[in-house]
């Protein structure tokens, strides 16, 4: 085996990597970018190294500086993780002829598996189901006209060199084919350089299922079950699950066979995915082969109990699969979220910042549910543009697999995360759906649902929160038969509490006379009754309070806490959270409005874009200044309106001086 | 300790007719509150609220902890004075929670003639002050308000308790360490501009605080300079240009945000929360516990029994000068020596309440005088007996008791009574009347009796006499002056206490009230002769 081992990646896959050569007495090396100087990779790392700048070409993609780093520290072998130059056949060439082992597969394999089209072609040689298209190189219109005939519409065209969804079309009809392959052929000509197309037949509604296989350099290939990832948004997967479900025997049989088939064909070794699309009425068919270890691999491990690392490195380091196929098995159900630095109701934006807080599975157990939470960031972190958004993947393993969404629901639901957007409500939303819980759904699954997190709490909801905080931070805790709102002289005792609303603050006013009393909620008065019931329970007292609101009435045991601002409580059997206002916050934002529309120094004036009246949008430029022989752009903070301008061009601004003023409202 | 055990019988007939006298003094109290906390009406907190501004009850909930106790002082002040609508004197004030530390808060009602002084919003902003120094509570004022109300200059501006003294106020507090801080909400203008500039730390709000001695109008009549408010002293103006302020707020809510941000950087209250029993028998019995006619009698212990913890009860001298009751007892854990009264106080009920007094002081206990009392004893063998010197032990012994001292008037407040018994004079820490109590120097038949009898006497000496009905003529308006004035309406209105209360809430107000008084050490006491 060997005793030193560099990672040529990071974040949350360079630290999974770290951890099991730690567990095996493997020494590793990291290497980082200027962005990632403190990221927790370098921090669990042996030894780590300096590569360059934050953008990936600049650092992570540098095969030789890699390779020269590996060497001078020793490194008998690199761990190229995922994406980077996981299946960039060159570098692994490169690795073998410095003497380095890969981990990963052999460069003619990464190669072959490369292109699109010649994977299908040698999977259709190997008897891999295929889905019905064309892969030839005659690429002329009336050869694909008449291809799609033969397939039968809807067809997909896709560019060979393709992927992450560029270059693709969907044809419905042969009328539209000439217009969408040529307008194809353009967007993949400039995006990839090469304009060669293959067609599919379309599936409308199909699932993505892949199969794990390993293969050793001593010719044994085994499959390691299958997952699902059907849940995607723009072609990326946002939830997995292993096993697939709802999937016939026999077909899962079939679907294991293709995968190791497929193997075999290209002298599989280590690990790789083959993705397939599952139509319930057409059956499976191929679509690719990855040559890496997959994002969504903890899933096989959680079902498998195996460490797939370990595997890779062991074959790597040239010895056997450690089990043999009948030795495999798989139990229980492993779900996967991949949680993101991103605003699903903001077309996935991508967020950057610091994560102020990160914490998951700290308050909540889930009986009999195994909780794995891989990450590469911590408390402090800082979330960059420069590489992927991801901040953690969140799994869980239960006996089932409605056990396993609604507690990984649960789990994503109680997770401190605070200072950055994030996909968490989306995920929620997704692993409670009726629909995910009741079946598997399709890769179209989010664009039926455009699920965006977005919940909008409704007046009761903002109620029962008022309630779950005076409860919880009540000045008297709750005594029985009472509740702890402020007593007033000669009045009703009274709560104030006031939330983030999804444009302005909302304010939550309780009063009660003993058991009665109102809610005020803005505009909105409500009358309720309250009473709590006290029960022993352990060495404490468990207090419930009951809310009757109208014809309902909701019982607030006990709420949790995100962070020092998100209130939780069970309504419907579910947690429902609100976040409670904070002046700060928004004057915060107010003020960074002014301030960026002030003259950042002494500067003079070049070019006044808007005049008094102008209606801007967020980002349009208003101002340009020049200072110290550099220009500087007033840019709108919001959209508004133009309200004043109070510099023209060739004035001399000086610092902190207004330059205009935007109403924004 | 020994606990009280109860002679009332709730489900008596007695106990019913006094509930049933007492629940419309109670309703009558709320319906004046319930009156007295709208402020200027609803139609001029809707022009509030549209100018993006909170009410000043919205800023005291939200500059408070929240869910968390507010003891108000002054609720009804003004009641019924002046143009008979400026409840709550046009200023709100009481001890609150912020951040954990127990503060007084004073917010002026710009609905009430546009928070304009008049002479009880004076003297309820000068009791606040007084309050917070005794009991050093950092003061926060919510400021917005006109100044003086012109109309009334002269009992506003020029006496030693009037306008210029909540400066005073200021920077004695200030001297002695009992922070003093400002946020200004609208304008503060000419007088009103010195609350915050003679304040530790003060925050505006933004487009909506202004400072200035003199306002627009007057800077044009005086130099025909043409400036707006907010350019001559706006927020903007006093926390860059001028410096009179200190933080400059988006919006109310803001300010408030971060008044209590600078209460955090104060020293923390020691809040005394350790547990505690509640009494024996629920609070709203407190309410048969007393006669709304006080010709009646009723027994102080059983009002005792349900404000103290566990109805526990360690009387002294019990066979003693029974007419006053003397004991200690805790509330809401915190140990307090309680005198009330269960009769007329005769020599001995005065010589032991004047040594349950020094008793208390020496042991740094604050005392709690529950007053039912038509005064001491009078006649040829009480005066023979030296009523007059014994009462005036018990007086000095008040007078001098330097521990925190609370007053509930539970019944008649009369004569030299109230004085023995720690009223408004003997500067107890918080005063406060049940809805049935009465005050005066003496009851109103007694007083039309002595009148009368002073007219009788003149007439007899010029050999005239009246009719019963002539008689009876000329008690009537005595008798209904002193009604009036006796009532505790008429009482409260004037800040001779800090406000009435529903008898169900005297333990949480006292407890409240002793918790204040606690905020500042308990001082020695040095006792003035006592006539033996």
């Amino acid at each position: 085996m060997f005793k030193t081992i560099l990672i040529a990646n990071r974040g949350e896959i360079a630290c999974r990597v770290i951890k099991t050569a730690r567990r095996m007495g493997i020494r590793t090396v990291a290497v980082y970018s200027d962005a990632d100087a403190h990221a927790l990779h370098v921090q669990m790392a042996d030894e780590a190294h300096h590569l360059g700048p934050p953008p990936a070409a600049e650092s992570y993609l540098l095969a030789d500086k890699i390779i020269e780093i590996a060497k001078a520290s020793g490194a008998e072998a690199i761990h190229p993780g995922y994406g980077f130059l996981s299946e960039n056949a060159r570098f692994s060439k490169a690795c073998d002829e410095a003497g380095i082992a890969f981990i990963g597969p052999k460069p003619h394999t990464i190669e072959a598996m490369g292109s699109k089209a010649r994977a299908k072609q040698l999977m259709a040689e190997a008897g891999v189901p295929m889905l019905p298209g064309y892969q030839g190189e005659e690429q002329s219109t009336d050869v694909f006209k008449a291809e799609a005939d033969r397939i039968g519409y809807p067809v997909l065209l896709k560019a060979a060199a393709g992927g992450g969804g560029k270059g693709m079309r969907i044809v419905q009809r042969a009328e539209d084919l000439e217009a969408e392959l040529e307008s194809a052929k353009r967007e993949a000509m400039s995006a990839f350089g090469d304009d060669r197309f293959i067609v599919e037949k379309f599936l409308s509604a199909p699932r993505h299922v892949e199969v794990q296989v390993f293969g050793d350099s001593h010719g044994s290939v085994v499959h390691l079950f299958e997952r699902d990832c059907s849940v995607q948004r723009r072609y990326q997967k946002v939830v997995e699950e292993a096993p697939a479900p709802n999937i016939h025997d026999d077909t899962r049989a079939a679907l294991h066979k293709a995968a190791v088939d497929a193997a075999r064909k290209v002298d599989y070794v280590g690990a790789g995915t083959v993705e397939f699309l599952y139509d319930g009425a057409d059956g499976v068919f191929f679509m690719e082969m990855n040559t890496r270890l997959q994002v969504e691999h903890p899933v096989t491990e959680e079902i498998t109990g195996l460490d797939l690392v370990e595997w890779q490195l062991r074959v790597a380091a040239g010895e056997p699969l450690p089990l043999q196929q009948d030795d495999i098995q798989a139990k229980g159900h492993a779900m996967e979220a991949r949680l993101y630095a991103e605003d699903p109701s903001q077309n996935y934006l991508p967020q950057v910042g610091r994560l102020q807080d990160f914490a998951v599975g700290t308050h909540l157990t889930v009986q009999d549910v195994a909780l794995r939470v891989d990450t590469g960031v911590e408390a402090g972190s800082e979330i960059t543009p420069f590489y992927d958004p991801m901040i953690a993947k969140v799994i869980v393993r239960a006996e089932t697999r409605s056990e396993a969404s609604l507690s990984l629901a649960e789990h994503l639901s109680h997770a401190v995360i605070d200072g950055l957007e994030t996909n968490r409500d989306q995920l929620v939303q997704i692993l409670r759906h009726e629909e995910f819980v009741a079946a598997p759904p399709s890769t179209k699954f989010l664009t039926d649902h455009p699920l965006d997190g977005i919940e909008e709490p409704t007046d009761t909801d903002y109620i029962l929160g008022a309630f779950s905080y005076l409860k919880a931070r009540g000045q008297h805790g709750w005594k029985a038969g009472e509740v702890g709102l402020g007593f007033r002289l000669n009045g009703p005792s009274v709560g104030v509490v006031t939330f983030e609303g999804s444009d302005k603050p909302v304010s939550v006013r309780i009063e009660l006379n003993g058991i009665a009393g109102r809610a005020q909620v803005d505009d909105e008065t409500y009358h309720l009754t309250v009473r709590t019931t006290v029960r022993e329970q352990g060495d404490g007292v468990d207090q419930t309070l009951s809310v009757s609101l109208g014809d309902e009435t909701y019982a607030i045991a006990s709420c949790f806490w995100r962070g020092e601002s998100e209130i939780g409580f069970y309504t419907d059997d579910r947690v429902r959270w609100l976040t409670l206002y904070d002046p700060f916050a928004s004057a915060g934002a107010a003020e960074a409005g002014e301030a960026a529309l002030s003259s950042p120094m002494p500067a003079t004036v070049t070019g006044v874009k808007v005049v008094a009246g102008d209606r801007v949008e967020a980002g349009d430029v208003l101002v340009t200044l020049e200072a110290m022989k550099m220009e500087t752009v007033i840019k709108a903070p919001a959209a508004g309106e133009v309200t004043a301008v109070h510099f023209q061009q060739g004035d001399s601004a000086p610092k902190g001086a207004k330059l205009l003023d935007l109403s924004t409202e | 300790m020994p606990v009280l055990s109860t002679e009332l019988e709730t489900a008596s007939a007695e106990f019913r007719r006094r509930l049933a006298e007492m629940e419309p003094l109670i309703e009558e109290l709320r319906t004046k509150v319930t009156e007295a906390r709208q402020g200027g009406g609803p139609e001029r907190n809707a022009r509030h609220k549209k100018r993006g501004k909170m009410l000043a009850r919205e800023r005291v909930n939200a500059l408070i902890d929240p869910g968390s106790d507010f003891l108000e002082v002054g609720q009804l002040a003004a009641n019924g004075m002046y143009s008979g609508d400026i409840h709550c004197a046009g200023i709100i004030a009481g001890i609150g929670m912020v951040e954990g530390r127990q503060c007084m808060i004073a917010a002026n009602d710009p609905t009430v003639k546009g928070g304009t002084y008049h002479p009880m919003t004076v003297k309820k902003h000068l009791r606040a002050q007084e309050i917070a120094e005794e009991n050093e509570l950092p003061c926060i004022y919510l400021v917005e308000s006109g100044g003086a109300f012109l109309p009334m200059q002269d009992e506003v501006f020029p006496d030693k308790d009037d306008f210029g003294r909540i400066f005073y106020n200021q920077a004695q507090m200030s001297a002695k360490g009992v922070p003093q801080i400002s946020v200004v909400h609208g304008s503060s203008t000419a007088g009103g501009a010195y609350v915050p500039a003679m304040s530790d730390e003060t925050v505006i709000v933004k487009n909506q605080g202004t400072i200035f001695l003199a306002g627009p109008p007057l800077v044009k009549a005086a130099t025909s300079e043409v400036v707006s408010a907010e350019d001559l002293g706006g927020g903007d103006v006093h926390t860059r240009i001028s410096g009179v302020s200190d933080h400059l707020a988006e919006n109310d809510a803001h300010a408030l945000a971060i008044a209590r941000e600078i209460v955090r950087t104060l020293p923390q209250s020691d809040v005394h929360s350790a547990g505690f029993d509640a009494p024996l028998y629920p609070s709203f019995e407190l309410r048969g516990c007393a006669e709304a006619d006080l010709y009646k009698p009723f027994d102080v212990k059983e009002i005792i029994a349900r404000i103290v913890d566990g109805s526990q009860f360690t009387e002294f001298k019990a066979r003693y000068g029974e007419t006053l009751v003397c004991g200690f007892a805790e509330i809401e854990g915190m140990p307090v020596g309680i005198l009330g009264n269960n009769g007329v106080l005769f020599a001995e009920s005065a010589q032991k309440g004047a040594h349950f007094v020094e008793l208390c002081c020496a042991r740094k206990i604050p005392l709690l005088f529950l007053q039912n009392i038509t005064g001491f004893m009078v006649g040829k063998d009480a005066e023979h007996g030296g009523i007059a010197k014994h009462g005036a032990k018990m007086v000095t012994a008040v007078s001098c008791a330097n521990v925190p001292k609370v007053t509930v008037i539970v019944g008649g407040s009369y004569g030299a009574g109230n004085y023995g018994m720690c009223g408004r004079a003997y500067q107890p820490r918080f005063l406060f009347m049940w809805p049935n109590a009465r005050i005066s120097v003496m009851g109103g038949s007694a007083a039309a009796n002595v009148l009368a009898t002073v007219r009788e006497d003149a007439m007899a000496a010029k050999g005239q006499t009246w009719t019963d009905e002539e008689r009876a003529d000329f008690k009537k308006p005595i008798e209904d002056q002193f009604e009036e004035q006796g009532s505790p309406y008429y009482s409260t209105a004037r800040l001779w206490d800090d406000g009435i209360i529903d008898p169900a809430d005297t333990r949480q107000v006292v407890a409240m009230s002793l918790r204040a008084a606690l905020n500042a050490p308990i001082e020695d006491t040095r006792f003035g002769v006592f006539r033996m």
